[in-house]
């Protein structure tokens, strides 16, 4: 099932004749209903976030006495500071990044691969590796946590970023080739055929013809997996068991308890920190992001 | 002659890497997780081998049967809630809102990107009681009550905890449903009106069937969601007061890796797999004549 979402609405309801002064005034009246909803959708997404970024500007006193009303006296970024730095936010940054985008990279390049030899090549058995890969979106992760785990600790990787990076490689794998072996249906054989015959290898014909003309595709499924991988905690909190290895969202999750719950300022700034990432690749690419993770879902 | 016949040095070079990854993470711990079954200790101890002592444990453990039921309850209001909630966003979208609507679906989709730990330990300080009040209990305060102790009771946690989970997921839905129904031909939703049925009427005969197929994916894709809900719990509950918001995931975790019994934790991964198989076969089996009348 393929969706898109047009920019513009499509209801055409006003189209009657022409509109008269009496019709204008119950138009507004109509409208009425509709104004009060969006601003209750945009009130219940906008207060509680406005109140975090507040609150993280807040001295301790300022958030214990204060009223939750109440600007912050001052706008400094000492809670930013000291989640960045003592808060140990950064490295914890720092542990996400070189996990999950090399394992992005790698998972796209060779689910495209993969994708590519199953839906343009021909080839004795294809039909049945698609198979075991579309087997890989049935089955809930948990199923797969404790032989890796035995695997990871008896080969010492246990104690190192590996096993993540393993881990979110093969995990986005079932959905990455579905997908982009969908997108390779849509391109018509012949330009591959045409390469062939004017004797470019099917490597060749893969890495110049194929992955350039699946660009946007590529792009779109790299997001869904970005937020995936990035936003992951199961794995991350079974396969690190070191404080210099935590990523992200395992480091915000003992950030409470072990730099002391009662820390307001830097557990908000840290919270505002991750959340903050999000909102500026959400600005940036929010059409991008609703049409991918939509589509991705319901094809998986 | 078709010229793309793939030699198996080829295949090899374009397969290969994808399938060696796939089976060597995910295909073989799949088997081995199932072998684990029928064991008892953990990667550190050793294994020893203990039959079906695992699968009769399932059927006696109190646990088991609290998680379950925790994981079904989460699973069936969640469920509802975030297809009906989706469902009445998307009529909303297309039929209130119409094409203002855009701005109003990018605000709301927003917390569907948001990471789940950061979101729960929001709501955490937003229904926080002691030492300061959060938001929700100011707000309480202001009204002329006395501040609750959301997290602290096993009936109201669970309902933040589903008041948080709607609040991320609710944008995804409605995205999701939205595009089901500007998928129906326009034509069909004019003729409606001209024949005289607006309104409820209009959504009931003419939307709503015609939404079913997407609908269908909505409620399978919330149904595997939620059963597999770990993230929320873990982030904002802990499972907690006591085990009240303990699923099925979070028992396993601890079983496996607090208490280090792979066996156990092999045991309930299974029945989560099942559980979510039997689940969206249900789904799809209920709908499959609806889904015909509608084609």
């Amino acid at each position: 099932m393929t969706i898109t979402i047009p920019s513009r609405g499509t209801t055409s309801v006003q189209s009657e004749s022409r509109v008269t002064s009496v019709r204008s005034v119950s138009r507004v009246l109509r409208r009425i209903p509709a104004t009060i909803l969006a601003v209750f959708l945009g009130a219940i997404v906008i207060v509680p976030m406005l109140w975090m970024v507040l609150s993280s500007f807040k001295t301790q006193g300022e958030f214990l006495s204060g009223h939750f009303w109440e600007l912050p006296q001052s706008w400094n970024l000492d809670n930013y500071v000291e989640a960045w730095t003592r808060g140990r936010i950064a490295e914890y940054f720092t542990n996400t990044a070189v996990t999950v985008l090399p394992a992005l990279f790698v998972g796209l390049l060779i689910g495209a691969a993969a994708g590519f030899a199953l839906q343009v090549l021909v080839w004795k058995g294809r039909s049945a590796v698609l198979l075991i890969f579309l087997a890989g979106i049935m089955v809930p992760v948990q199923m797969t946590l404790l032989p890796l785990f035995t695997i990871y600790f008896q080969t010492g990787l246990t104690g190192t970023l590996w096993p993540l990076f393993l881990t979110y490689t093969a995990d986005i794998l079932p959905l990455t080739v579905f997908l982009l072996a969908t997108y390779f249906r849509a391109i018509p054989r012949e330009i591959f055929e045409a390469a062939t015959m004017d004797g470019a290898s099917l490597i060749r014909s893969f890495f110049s013809i194929g992955l350039p003309m699946i660009r946007n595709a590529l792009f779109t499924v790299g997001l869904v997996q970005f937020f995936f991988l990035w936003n992951d905690l199961l794995l991350a909190l079974t396969f690190v068991n070191s404080s210099d290895l935590r990523t992200l969202q395992v480091g915000l999750l003992n950030f409470a308890g072990e730099y002391g719950s009662l820390q307001y300022g830097p557990l908000f700034a840290a919270i505002c920190l991750n959340v903050g990432v999000m909102f500026f690749v959400y600005l940036l690419l929010n059409q991008q992001i609703q049409k991918g993770l939509v589509a991705g879902s319901v094809k998986g | 002659m078709n010229p793309l016949i793939g030699d198996r040095k080829t295949l090899l070079i374009l397969v290969g890497p994808a399938l060696l990854v796939y089976t060597a993470f995910t295909l073989i711990p799949i088997v081995w997780s199932f072998g684990y079954i029928f064991t008892d200790g953990n990667a550190i101890t050793g294994f020893t081998f203990t039959g079906i002592d695992n699968f009769v444990e399932l059927f006696r453990d109190a646990k088991v049967r609290d998680a379950l039921f925790f994981s079904l309850k989460y699973g069936v209001v969640m469920t509802i809630g975030q297809v009906t909630l989706g469902f009445l966003l998307s009529l909303a979208y297309v039929f209130l809102l119409r094409r203002s609507s855009s701005f109003v679906r990018t605000l709301v989709f927003f917390p569907v990107v948001l990471p789940t730990v950061a979101v729960a330990l929001l709501f955490q300080q937003l229904f926080a009681i002691a030492p300061a009040d959060g938001l929700v209990n100011s707000f309480v305060h202001l009204l002329g009550g006395d501040s609750i102790d959301w997290l602290g009771n096993s009936t109201s946690a669970f309902l933040v905890l589903l008041t948080m989970d709607l609040w991320r997921s609710m944008g995804f839905y409605g995205v999701l449903l939205y595009a089901g129904i500007l998928d129906i031909p326009e034509e069909i939703i004019e003729s409606a009106r001209i024949d005289g049925s607006g309104g409820l009427r209009l959504v009931r005969h003419i939307v709503l069937p015609l939404s079913m197929p997407v609908l269908l994916s909505a409620l399978v894709l919330s149904i595997n969601g939620t059963l597999k809900v770990f993230d929320s719990v873990i982030a904002l509950t802990n499972g907690g007061p006591g085990n009240t918001t303990t699923p099925l995931t979070v028992y396993m975790f601890q079983t496996s890796f607090q208490y280090g019994d792979y066996g156990y934790g092999s045991a309930l991964a299974f029945l989560l797999t099942l559980i979510c198989l039997a689940a969206t076969i249900f789904i799809v089996r209920a709908n499959r004549p609806d889904m015909k009348k509608v084609r």
